[in-house]
């Protein structure tokens, strides 16, 4: 008889709630009964509130069980989960999850479906034809690819990555990088987890390709410190790579280099941005640089660099796959493609959703997530993170696209949405903004330094209701203080939420005057 | 974290060196080498700062400002047991404010200090990437989403038996 194919999840999230203990129950049960099994520790599919997601292979394709844990695993192997029979956790064939079914997965295609780190199973999955297509094509070539694809940083900022690059090839220097940001510090944020844990080749694929395009002949991944797993698996990732002949100083037989390199942050948020993670890179204290000159032009050692999130560089190889007429078919309007949306917080279906641009917050919060964990209405949702705006349900169908998101004062960042139910307090969420900002600014600029500080203190008065409407007068000068004149998004965009909750939840400050529109 | 205790101060001077010369010649290497002196030691001792500055062509208050400047390096070497306690949005807007409250009760430390018999550090953490599954919390390098007063209290159970 041969081996039945398991599947329990490595990613973070799926050891959180005891991953490592379903597989270790599911063996021993597996030999127990004289049943030949092979596990394979999957990334995740993303469906959070299902892990631990247990997988069959069965000649009807994979079929699903979750969540598992290990006090189950007795009753479903006597329910026949190796033939994917019957069971109160069995949720069908995977792929028709709706959860799952309804999405656009284009990026996150392998995710959960391979293992992480095997590149046969990579291969077999479109894996390297990116790389193998951009091998055959010159750098301005690539870069008119990538222009062409219409992809835009998935940091937060949006700024078309073609551009970027071709500002790198331009500029001669003897030597060049490639810089990946996975300092993914936004709280709500998990999809560059999942990405550098659940199929770190396709990163690896991305950078290679960057690295070709624009001359670079080394590359660093930032990756926080928070995440060991993520470290861990791409440390294994790139070692496997470059003993294939994907990475070092041969690429696939082209004659052409690429090192890449693992460095690990050490709990500053501030290095997410990229002057300051350059600085971090470089071995010095996170502190954010002036600009210009462009990091394109002096950035890594004062070399010129590639700078982009994890996301970007792994939308990359599916668009040279692919070409980049099949990357603009998805999206609307000057946002092109895809975006892993990351649902968080009180959610009660909480989970990477890919979807093109142009899907609305009540459908992801509703349609997806299944309103609030806690059963109670939602009230407002952080779209981007912890420097992203508060977004009331007045403003929940705006499509999900960066110009409409402008339009409306608020940004889709890095695409995590965290949920917050009625019981709320807004007030409370807007001081922790200006709190957090304090606690992680570089220092550098006074309006991040001072200001946060300050903000904490005006906003501490608002909620004691001394001289209120004087202080909220105070809190919008200082807002505006830091938005125009602070050296970097950290205390540019910190005003984001607090303004938004000054705005749509006047009463959570205690005004009961006619809320000011945004 | 029993090397900490355990290692004296030649010892962690010759450990470092072994970690410089490992890390010679490597562009932009202070980052690496504090990761690898905290792996080995449990903390960056200030004792080792001259060392780390005269390998690397620092000076003493460069190498101590990046020590300092980042969250993650300890001056101090941490409790036998390290609780992080997530306390980004996502996790307060499942109770995080309150399970770190009822942390420090449990633990019997504050937030951002270890327990007088270096029995355990608590602190808090800005986002382990587990915000689908909030509150999260990581105990010595273990992740656990869904976090709640009463599972902790059984995994702070779990120490005492070991011990």
């Amino acid at each position: 008889m041969s081996a039945t194919t398991l599947y329990v999840p490595c990613d973070a999230a799926a050891l959180a709630m005891g991953a490592d203990e379903v597989a270790s129950a599911l063996r021993s049960a597996c030999a127990d009964a004289g049943h030949a099994v092979n596990i394979v520790r999957n990334g995740s599919r993303g469906l959070f509130w299902l892990e631990p997601l247990v997988e069959v292979a069965t000649p009807a394709g994979r079929i699903a069980y979750g969540p598992v844990t290990p006090q189950d695993v007795p009753a479903l192997m006597a329910a026949g989960l190796l033939q994917g029979a019957e069971h109160a956790l069995r949720l069908g064939p995977t792929e028709a999850i709706p959860y799952l079914a309804r999405q656009e997965r284009l990026t996150f295609r392998r995710m959960g479906i391979t293992d992480p780190l095997s590149l046969a199973d990579y291969e077999a999955n479109e894996g390297w034809a990116g790389l193998r297509r951009a091998l055959a094509l010159d750098g301005p070539a690539l870069v008119k690819e990538v222009t062409d694809s219409g992809l835009r940083g998935r940091g937060g900022a949006a700024f078309p990555a073609g551009i970027k690059w071709k500002t790198v090839l331009q500029t001669p220097a003897a030597q060049k990088y490639v810089a990946c940001n996975a300092d993914e510090g936004d709280s709500g944020t998990f999809s560059d987890r999942m990405t550098m844990e659940g199929d770190p080749y396709m990163l690896i694929e991305g950078m290679a390709i960057a690295a070709l395009a624009v001359g670079a002949t080394r590359g660093y991944v930032y990756i926080r410190s928070e995440y060991p797993h993520a470290v861990a698996t791409m440390r294994e990732a790139i070692t496997r790579a470059t003993a294939a002949g994907f990475l070092g100083d041969d690429i696939g037989g082209s004659g052409r280099a690429f090192h890449l390199e693992v460095r690990k942050g050490a709990g500053s948020y501030v290095c997410g941005e990229e002057t300051a993670m350059l600085e971090s890179l470089e071995g010095k204290r996170g502190i954010v640089r002036a600009k210009p000159p462009l990091p394109a032009i002096q950035g890594l050692f004062g070399q010129p660099t590639v700078i982009n999130n994890v996301i970007t560089f792994a939308s990359v190889p599916l668009i040279l796959a692919r070409g980049a007429q099949f990357y603009c078919d998805h999206g609307m309007g000057r946002s092109t493609g895809t975006l892993p949306f990351q649902l968080a917080g009180n959610i009660r279906h909480g989970g990477l959703v890919e979807k093109a641009f142009g899907v609305t917050l009540r459908e992801l919060l509703y349609d997806f997530g299944g309103g609030s964990a806690s059963g109670r209405p939602i009230k407002a949702v952080q779209v981007g993170g912890p420097l992203g705006a508060y977004i009331p349900e007045s403003q929940w169908d705006v499509p999900m696209d960066y110009e409409a998101y402008a339009g409306i004062g608020a940004g889709i960042g890095h695409g995590g949405l965290v949920v917050h139910d009625d019981t709320a307090d807004l007030s409370k969420l807007a001081r922790y903004a200006m709190e957090f900002c304090a606690i992680e600014s570089c220092g550098k600029c006074t309006p991040c330094r001072i200001g946060a500080v300050r903000g904490v203190e005006v906003i501490d008065k608002i909620r004691d209701g001394a001289g209120r409407e004087q202080q909220v007068v105070l809190l919008r000068d200082l807002c505006d203080t830091m938005v125009n004149g602070s050296l970097c998004a950290m205390g540019s965009m910190t005003p984001y939420p607090v303004l938004s909750a000054l705005n749509h939840y006047p009463q959570d400050f205690g005004i009961s005057v006619e809320p000011v529109t945004a | 974290m029993t090397a900490a205790e355990t290692i004296s101060a030649p010892d962690a001077l010759s450990t470092v060196r072994d970690i410089l010369a490992r890390h010679a010649g490597e562009a932009g290497a202070l980052l690496p080498i504090l990761h690898d002196v905290q792996e080995a030691l449990g903390h960056v001792p200030a004792t080792t700062v001259g060392e780390i500055a005269h390998a690397l062509n620092l000076s003493r208050a460069e190498v101590h400002g990046v020590v300092t400047y980042y969250h993650f390096f300890r001056a101090a070497p941490p409790g036998r047991h390290v609780v992080q306690v997530c306390r980004a949005e996502s996790c307060q807007a499942r109770g995080a404010d309150e399970l770190l409250a009822q942390a420090e009760q449990l633990l019997g430390c504050k937030s951002h200090s270890t327990r007088a018999d270096g029995g355990v550090t608590l602190e808090p953490v800005y986002c382990l990437g587990l915000c689908a599954l909030s509150p999260a919390v990581m105990v010595d390098e273990r992740v656990h989403g869904r976090m709640t007063a009463g599972k902790l209290a059984g995994i702070v159970a779990g120490w005492e038996i070991s011990q």
